[in-house]
């Protein structure tokens, strides 16, 4: 076993040159963003001697743009920065509530979404969040950039699509239209500070009728990865996303989900929480675009 | 393997050490620069027993690595006070008692800090809140809101 190395590359080909060099030398390289999830792990149980990747040194991890048509949010920005961003709270209020719920005001100062979403937990509260805004992952690697839909991103439980030698450089959102918005609620026994036990993101278009034109829901912490729901949207569009079709789509999420009874809940209560949690983060979505 | 050299600002002082790479802020602070009023509780950024500010964000020492610190600012519970006398957060959390053991009072303090100089006037949620990562199993901190919103009030209208 060889020791600990700390390095912090400020360009893409520097990092890519680094996990190279690592991957050629039969060394684990493992990659540091905010941290919050990596150094619990070293302390914990995986403590074996690796080479962390500080990625917070380049251009492209520390970036946020929030252009006319796309917004860009770089993998290694805090949470806190998110969602004191009002432009950016204006435009995905659902997403950056996400952020606002995960852990302290400490770990919020340092953990990132690109980390939360590479952790991979069937729980992180970005995550459905993404989802439900259609966010497309960055991804560099050797052979260039690639882009993959969020939700094909997490593939396991803390598993990710990354490929060896690759990194996440940050997430592209569409910018939304003045009819639509989003909104996201997770359940958890207490009011702060805990792991959701399921947790549902919306997003919905409005039309000029009140009428939804489309719409995408995410769900977590019910299936081994947060998933999208496509009957769930389609319960919603062409509806003015009324009771009946809140609770068709909290329908389509119990139908989707396929959970685990832990200590933080059992199967049963957990298919049924989610269908409540998404008929709720529905009607918040749909009052933000209707300003009720 | 050799050690990192790393070149940071602790309490607006230039600081050098050398720390292995998967060293924490929090070991660097404690063991080799003897800045022992930053406290650890559990290592594993739950307690935030190790709050410090960190570019003026607060964070947990034992959740950053001390590499990580190169070219940033960091002020510990000794930058709090100014010269001899207490900080007027230091003192509102001696008179109305807020603390007993004392192990979460530095971040406590360090947290109070962050939040008041970001919010001046912030009102019983936002405190709660706000303080949600400082556990402390002494005082059922009800004395540490009082003593937050005390301190508010000396910082908005000094004595």
């Amino acid at each position: 076993m060889g020791a600990y190395q700390y390095v912090a590359p400020t360009s893409v080909d520097e990092t890519l040159a680094v996990l190279k060099d690592a991957a050629a030398r039969g060394e684990r390289a493992q990659l540091l963003a905010g941290g919050t999830d990596l150094l619990v792990q070293m302390r914990g149980l995986d403590r074996a001697a690796r080479t962390i990747v500080d990625l917070k040194k380049l251009a492209e991890t520390r970036q946020l743009e929030l252009g006319e048509k796309e917004t860009y949010i770089g993998a290694a920005i805090c949470c806190a920065e998110l969602y004191e961003n009002e432009a950016l709270k204006a435009r995905y209020p659902g997403l950056l509530e996400a952020a606002d719920l995960i852990g302290s005001t400490q770990v919020q100062g340092r953990a990132s979404i690109g980390g939360n979403l590479c952790n991979a937990s069937p729980a992180g509260d970005t995550i459905p969040a993404l989802i439900a805004n259609g966010a497309i992952c960055v991804v560099a690697g050797p052979d260039g950039q690639r882009e993959i839909p969020v939700e094909k991103f997490v593939v396991g439980v803390q598993k990710n699509a990354l490929a060896q030698g690759e990194f996440l450089l940050g997430l592209k959102l569409k910018a939304p239209g003045a009819r639509t918005s989003d909104a996201y609620l997770r359940f958890i026994p207490r009011t702060e500070m805990d792991i959701a036990v399921a947790g549902c993101g919306v997003a919905l278009t409005l039309n000029d009728e009140g009428i939804c034109t489309d719409a995408r829901v995410g769900i977590g912490a019910v299936a081994p990865t947060a998933l999208l729901v496509p009957d769930a949207a389609k319960a919603l569009i062409g509806t003015s996303v009324d009771d009946d079709a809140l609770a068709a789509a909290g329908a389509a999420c119990t139908a989707a989900a396929s959970p685990i009874t832990d200590k933080r809940g059992t199967v049963e209560y957990r298919r049924r929480i989610v269908a409540v949690l998404c008929k709720r983060a529905g009607a918040i979505a749909r009052n933000r675009i209707l300003g009720v | 393997m050799s050690k990192l050299h790393v070149e940071t600002s602790i309490n607006g002082e230039a600081v050098e050490f050398l720390c292995e790479p998967q060293q924490s802020l929090l070991e660097v602070l404690r063991e080799e620069l003897d800045r022992t009023g930053t406290k650890e509780g559990c290592g594993t950024g739950d307690c935030g027993a190790c709050s410090v500010l960190m570019d003026g964000r607060l964070v947990c020492s034992c959740l950053v690595l001390a590499a990580e610190t190169s070219g940033h600012e960091i002020t510990t519970i000794e930058g709090i006070a100014q010269g001899d006398g207490l900080h007027p957060i230091q003192q509102a959390y001696l008179d109305n008692a807020a603390l007993q053991c004392g192990i979460c009072t530095p971040g406590l303090v360090v947290a109070t800090k962050a939040l008041l100089d970001k919010n001046p006037n912030p009102d019983e949620e936002t405190i709660r809140y706000w303080i949600a990562g400082n556990l402390c199993r002494c005082t059922g901190y009800d004395k540490i809101v009082r003593a937050i919103q005390d301190a508010a009030g000396r910082l908005a209208h000094p004595a």
